[in-house]
């Protein structure tokens, strides 16, 4: 059995030999995404599990290990770690636990502090913890985010961003309930069985599986007038994780509404951008500025490439990076990097120049820069556009549900109104601007 | 047309309105529902069944517990604030806003231009429930509280962020005798100032404006706060005679976009509806069997104190008094603790009145045979109740509680008392209070929050408490702020919760946010082996139980546990070992009176909020003053290093060695400004600009930049900029400058440099939402003023691009502004040491207030700083003693600069045998949620105290100045 080894600061290490006997444990945030990238873990040689446990348990235990005036994405985070380590399912000294590190001024950068308290707390403290991040905190012998795991792991998100894409635009209209969660797998179980392989890991190749993909969702039999489009944004935790937004998604599609969720690679470029912006605002090394610009544009061309696909099968396309960030000129500097910083305005104005000023705008409770950058803004958006519709929802352990339900409901009832005088407005051909 | 019908089901009540074709009101009802919502509507359908009957008419559904009938039954639903608009669309036309308040929403909508909706987000009390709550603290009915209102002489300012914290305000200004017609006028006040702050969100509440609501149609003393606040005149405040049942109004206007029915179909449907239950999340019964509860209450009855008789005891006897935020509680005992009487008892806002009657009750069973040797009081009341009637010993609740614990087990290690207000608990090592945990001002209000919903379902809180104790499935509440149980309580209701099982969750949820919330244990052995609990709350056998069974062990309640505190006054007070007790005589008694007066001190800034209470014989009892001016005496000068650095920075304005030619340059005195504007002002003057600061933040500052918050859960120091920048426009400067600055300076202690997100990008947000700044140039660029030589060069650029100032200058005023800079930092360093050996040398206490720099801002701090220093402790702050310290790796990422200097300095104290630190938190600021836990740590394991002051808008320093005394009385405990 390996042995537990510790880093001068007393840290405990994840060892080569715990990577032939250990598995890692995932949270989940982005359930097609992080399959995949799951996959491609495991094709490097780790065992991995993403987790699935869900529900109150997972709060509990979160509130019980966790600073209950931590940010919410931290308690569920580490509520679904804790609780997966207890549950029984794993030999708990058998199990490292994985968690994402962003290393910027938010607090989030201390989530795996807090899950190393936590498990302390519970007499875990036996239990290695991996940090993921681009910034190059805490390294450990035997987990090493090589150029090649990351040259994979774009594929992951890109063509998880691509399923999202267009599985929301096809699940609000498929005639058989059922059939878009279908495509959804179909596309899943090749893209597994392929990477798994090998395959569909270069550019070239993955254009060929874009193709497949949307034409995949193409065959789904749809029917019905449009639907009101709500664009999701905020938080990156509450914004994707149905268990940290009480499923959004399937409640406004319940509602009758068409849910609009801007992808993940736009944050990954965000986060990258943000480093060549450090260096121009207060100075730095040029290789570094160089380097962050030409990953940036790496990084862009595989998002052209998707918004191509989109196009080409007739899906509706979102703008790249670029677009989102020329929509904050007169709002946020380039600078406003913690968190989801000015992308979050970029995408609720993205949204809004693209036709859908319906928006719910997500944040834990208390959330630090989503004070500025979501809830701050939304008074000048809808001073620049008086027709934007943006609510902002707070999610908590102690938020209810019915409460957020019922405001989520007063922005569709604007929202069905809204639309209602521009289809008037549009039939006297007076339309409202879109763009 | 049909006739059409609009039912608004809203958090309390149930609204139903009918209107004909030509939109005549032809019914209208608002009635309580007790949670009863469907059953309500359909009864009070079928009271106008006559009127409909046979009839196709349209109808829909609103309200915030609409949602679930409409879901049960298939009628229709409209969302109420979309509802509402409708209606004053078509009965008050071209109005320009609506103030609505419900039960326990509160709405704004905002025509004219676009069309803007808000509701209160989840954090938000100023509403219906929030004035229940405060009228039945108060003991009146709400027309009384109205009625009281109008006969106000003076507003306390009281936090309006939600319930549980404006009863943290307004007890002890009851406690202390304030007046209850201020009080209720301050409560609507303060409804008024949520709802502005809370939902204008930057947009201005102006023109024509409709009132609508429950609370505003009834309560005239609210209506009077709303339009004198906003400064309306009778055209432009508009109170429309239907305004209770608007939004029924609204819905029965919408509901012709649904096909109609007959009304008998409608009446079916909602009759034989079944209530949609959701999954309920529950959890095991608190007692399976009668057999299983009577073997605990058993276990409990034994624990008593020795049994004794007043009416046949004749000796020395010693009275204690714990006059408590909403109860009194008496004992009197004898020398082996032997109870001869006890009472408690709701103190119904006037503690006075009740000891006085107990006293002479008292005096008058004891007759020649008992004399009363000594009397000790605590609890909230302590001073005033100790003036008045003249009580040997005063002391802190924490150190009372002890007493009376050790009592019945001298081995105690862990007490945990829950009053009606306030949590707290304690650890004992070596027989001394060790770790002392009172609870947030978020999630107190424990005890009486059972209360207030007994009685909103119509209980009183005995009854209602046993409801739960056989509850076959409790239902999971959650265990955040008691104030989001409401909504948690709304939802299992809609879910299919009865009352037992509501009640037993209700219990069980104030346990878990007890153990989880304010002592944040993970097991039962963090807490301790030998635990007591005592206070009022755990009398309630369904609260206790949920304790034992949270944390898996048995724990001693002893039968008295609502008496503890006065009991263990009672204690110190024999063993005072006095000759005779100071207490009033039987006929000093007789001659009793006392009134009491607010009033305003005008000798200082801080402008306390007095209370002077007058007693007969010229005895004066002066209350809610800091220090000790407005008794009479000067001011005690201990030294007080915040002070200090508030005078030096305030001073930096003007145009220092230079000529201010190039125009006035404002500065926003707050946030990190605290820390940079020496920089600034070098920098600036420098340059040959006039330096222009911001006045000093005060109540009115924070007012006047209330409406364009648009979060309104971001930290008090933040929302006070709004103030800030208005102000600075106001005075004409040229420009403003308030540069973002995600990092800070790099002192080399850290992981990382950061500023927290708030500070580092709050001038972007002041620049999307305060409109007048349009009027003036805001100058918000990105600085990192960590790279000196990158930064020179930047801003020589900026400046020349702004000001057209050659370059060469602007780098020599930035050499200078770091020089000045590192000036301010020794000296600073140097005060602290001077200071430090002053306490030294005088023997007395060094405490330091670690925080950030703008925690000396003594509208943020609240003149905390005065009554430290008044307790006898010299004040320093962390930055003067952070460079004391090197870099160590901590167990959290240490990334910011102004959170390291805690750190730091919490390690610094740790090697100081006579340093104490406290922590001053801001409400609502999320990067302490991780440093709090941090600084604990570090000083506890350096054999140090931890102290946490958490501040907000609120300027009440009574729970504060029970953490300070808690403090000082753990340090003598130590020191003996």
């Amino acid at each position: 059995m390996a042995e537990l080894v510790y880093d001068k600061t007393g840290r405990l290490l994840f060892t080569k030999e715990m990577k032939k006997e250990y598995t890692l444990l995932i949270p989940q945030m982005l359930p097609d995404h992080f399959a995949m990238l799951v996959s491609i873990f495991r094709s490097e040689g780790y065992q991995v599990e993403m987790l699935e446990n869900t529900g109150r348990s997972v709060i509990d235990a979160g509130q019980k290990y966790v600073h209950n005036d931590a940010c919410y994405p931290a308690i569920l985070v580490i509520g679904q770690l804790i609780n997966a380590v207890q549950s029984g399912k794993y030999d708990p000294h058998k199990v490292a636990l994985v968690i994402t590190q962003t290393g910027g001024g938010c607090r989030a950068s201390n989530y795996i502090h807090l899950l190393r308290k936590a498990l302390e707390k519970a007499g875990l403290s036996f239990v290695p913890v991996i940090s993921v991040n681009l910034s190059g905190l805490e390294s450990n012998p035997g987990f090493k985010l090589s150029l090649g795991l990351l040259r994979k792991a774009v594929f992951a998100i890109i063509y998880g961003d691509l399923i999202l894409n267009v599985a929301n635009q096809v699940r609000p209209y498929e005639l058989t309930k059922g059939d878009t969660d279908a495509a959804v797998q179909h596309c899943m179980d090749f893209l597994l069985h392929d990477m798994d392989q090998g395959k569909g890991m270069t550019y070239k190749s993955m254009r060929g599986y874009f193709d497949r993909i949307t034409s995949t969702f193409k065959a789904v039999p749809i029917s019905g007038e449009r639907k009101v489009r709500v664009g999701i944004v905020g938080e990156i935790y509450v914004k994707y994780a149905p268990l940290g937004n009480n499923n959004l998604a399937d409640f406004l599609l319940a509602e009758g509404a068409e849910p609009v969720i801007p992808g993940l690679m736009d944050f990954i470029i965000f986060k990258v951008n943000n480093r060549e912006v450090d260096v121009n605002i207060y100075g730095g090394k040029w290789i570094k500025e160089r380097l962050c610009h030409w990953l940036q544009n790496y990084l862009m061309k595989y998002q052209h490439a998707m918004i191509d696909a989109l196009k080409r099968s007739g899906f509706r396309a979102p703008g790249d990076f670029n677009d989102l960030h020329s929509y904050i000129k007169g709002y946020l500097g380039d600078g406003n990097k913690m968190g989801e910083g000015w992308l979050l305005t970029a995408e609720m104005l993205e949204l809004i120049h693209t036709g859908v000023p319906n928006i719910v705008c997500t944040q834990p409770f208390g959330c630090l820069p989503n004070h500025i950058v979501g809830k701050g803004m939304i008074r000048k958006i809808k001073d620049d556009y008086p027709w934007s519709n943006v609510v902002a929802i707070d999610y908590d352990p102690g938020a209810t549900k019915i409460n957020q339900e019922n405001r989520i409901k007063l922005m569709l009832a604007n929202a069905r109104a809204l639309s209602k005088t521009q289809t008037e407005k549009e039939a006297a051909g007076n339309a409202l601007p879109t763009s | 047309m049909e006739f059409r019908v609009g039912i608004d089901i809203g958090s309390t009540t149930v609204k139903v309105v009918v209107l004909d074709p030509d939109n005549n009101l032809l019914f209208r009802s608002y009635e309580r529902h007790f949670s009863k919502t469907r059953e309500r509507a359909a009864e009070t359908l079928r009271s106008i069944q006559e009127m409909l009957s046979g009839q196709k008419i349209h109808m829909v559904i609103t309200g915030s517990a609409g949602l679930g009938v409409s879901k049960a039954s298939g009628i229709d639903f409209v969302q109420e604030v979309y509802a509402t608009a409708a209606a004053v669309n078509t009965f008050v036309p071209n109005t320009d806003a609506v103030i609505e308040l419900g039960g326990e929403d509160a709405k704004i909508i905002f025509f004219g231009g676009a069309l803007e909706e808000r509701m209160n987000g989840s954090c938000a009390g100023g509403t219906g429930a929030f004035i229940d709550q405060m009228a039945s603290l108060l003991n009146v009915t709400i027309g009384e509280l109205n009625e009281l209102s109008l006969q106000h002489e003076k507003i306390y300012p009281i936090a309006s962020r939600c319930g549980v914290f404006a009863k943290s305000d307004i007890q002890p200004i009851l406690n202390q005798g304030g007046r209850k017609e201020d009080i209720a006028a301050s409560i609507f006040q303060a409804v008024v100032d949520q709802t502005v702050a809370g939902l204008t969100q930057g947009r201005e509440l102006s023109g024509k404006i409709v009132f609508l609501g429950g609370p505003l149609h009834f309560l005239t003393g609210l209506r009077h706060r709303f339009v004198e606040t906003l400064k309306l005149d009778e055209d432009h405040a508009i109170f429309p005679a239907d305004g209770d049942c608007f939004a029924a109004m609204g819905a029965a206007l919408c509901s012709v976009d649904y096909s109609p029915r007959p009304f008998e179909e409608y009446l079916k449907l909602l009759e034989e509806s079944v209530d949609a239950t959701g999954v309920l999340d529950v959890m095991p019964p608190l007692f399976a069997s009668q057999t299983e509860y009577d073997a605990f209450l058993a276990r409990h009855n034994a624990n008593r104190p020795p049994e004794t008789d007043l009416s046949s005891y004749t000796g020395d006897a010693w009275l204690g008094i714990d006059a408590g935020s909403t109860t009194t509680k008496m004992a009197l005992v004898d020398p082996q603790g032997g109870i001869l009487y006890s009472y408690y008892h709701s103190n119904q806002g006037n503690p006075v009145a009740i000891v006085l009657e107990q006293l002479k009750e008292i005096y008058k069973r004891c007759g020649d045979r008992v004399s009363i040797k000594g009397s000790a009081v605590t609890g909230y009341g302590e001073e005033l109740i100790k003036n008045a009637f003249q009580c040997d010993l005063g002391l802190v609740e924490t150190m009372a509680h002890y007493k009376a614990a050790a009592h019945f087990n001298p081995d105690v290690d862990f007490i945990i008392d829950i009053g009606g207000q306030d949590m707290k608990c304690f650890k004992i090592r070596n027989g001394a209070v060790d770790s002392i945990m009172l609870n947030e001002a978020c999630s107190s209000g424990c005890g009486s929050f059972i209360e207030t919903f007994a009685k909103a379902l119509g209980y009183d809180i005995a009854a209602f408490s046993k409801l739960g104790l056989f509850s076959p499935r409790p239902v999971n509440l959650g265990s955040r702020c008691t104030v989001f149980m409401n909504s948690s309580v709304k939802q299992a209701q809609k879910d299919g919760a009865s009352v037992e099982d509501i009640s037993a969750g209700l219990s069980i949820s104030i346990v878990k946010n007890a153990v989880y919330k304010v002592i944040r244990a993970a097991s039962a052995d963090d807490l301790g082996r030998q635990i007591v609990v005592q206070g009022g709350t755990f009398l309630n056998d369904a609260v206790l139980r949920a304790f034992e069974q949270e944390l898996g062990r048995d724990v001693v309640r002893p039968t008295i546990a609502g008496l503890m505190g006065a009991f263990g006054a009672a204690l110190a007070a024999r063993d005072l070992d006095l000759k005779a007790s100071s207490l009033l005589s039987n006929s000093a008694l007789q001659s009793f009176s006392h009134s009491a007066k607010p009033t305003t001190c005008g000798l200082c800034t801080n402008h306390c909020s007095l209370t002077v209470n007058q007693f007969d014989g010229g005895r004066r009892f002066i209350s809610g003053n800091r220090c000790s001016r407005p008794l009479g005496k000067e001011k005690q000068e201990l030294p007080d290093l915040t002070a200090y650095k508030y005078r030096k920075l305030r001073a930096m304005e003007g145009k220092g060695f230079g000529s201010g030619v190039r125009g006035r340059m404002g500065i926003p005195f707050g946030l990190n400004m605290y820390e940079n504007l020496p920089f600034w002002y070098e920098f600036f003057t420098k340059l040959n600009f006039e330096v222009v600061l911001s006045p000093e933040s005060s109540r009115k500052l924070y007012i006047k930049g209330q409406h364009t918050i648009p979060s309104d859960t971001v930290c008090y120091p933040a929302k006070l900029l709004h103030g800030h920048v208005e102000a600075l426009v106001e005075m004409g400067v040229d420009a403003i400058w308030y540069p973002c600055m995600s990092y800070n300076y790099d002192e080399g202690i850290g992981d990382n440099h950061y500023n927290c997100p708030v500070v580092a990008y709050y001038p972007e947000l002041l620049s999307a939402n305060v409109p007048l700044l349009k009027q003036t140039r805001f100058l918000t660029p990105y600085v990192g003023l960590y790279r000196h030589k990158d930064f020179k060069k930047r801003i020589a650029k900026l400046m020349e691009a702004e000001f057209s100032i050659p370059k060469k200058e602007s780098i020599a005023a930035a050499d200078a502004a770091y020089a000045a800079y590192d000036t301010y930092k020794r000296d600073l360093w140097s005060k602290g040491q001077e200071f430090i050996n002053y306490a030294r040398a005088h023997h007395l206490p060094i405490l330091v207030q670690a925080g950030r720099p703008y925690h000396i801002d003594p509208e943020i701090n609240h003149g905390i700083n005065d009554l430290i220093t008044g307790q006898g402790f010299v004040l320093i702050s962390e930055d003067a003693l952070s460079h004391l310290e090197g870099y160590e790796a901590r167990k959290v990422l240490n990334q910011w600069t102004f959170q390291s200097r805690m750190y730091n300095a919490a390690r610094y104290v740790c090697s100081q045998p006579d340093m104490q630190l406290v922590q001053l938190v801001s409400f609502g600021c999320g990067s302490d949620a991780i440093t709090a836990d941090e600084i604990r740590s570090i000083l506890e394991e350096g054999g140090k105290l931890y102290t946490q002051l958490k501040i907000d808008d609120i300027n009440n320093l009574g729970a504060v100045k029970i953490r300070i005394r808690s403090l000082m009385a753990a340090m003598e405990e130590r020191r003996k």
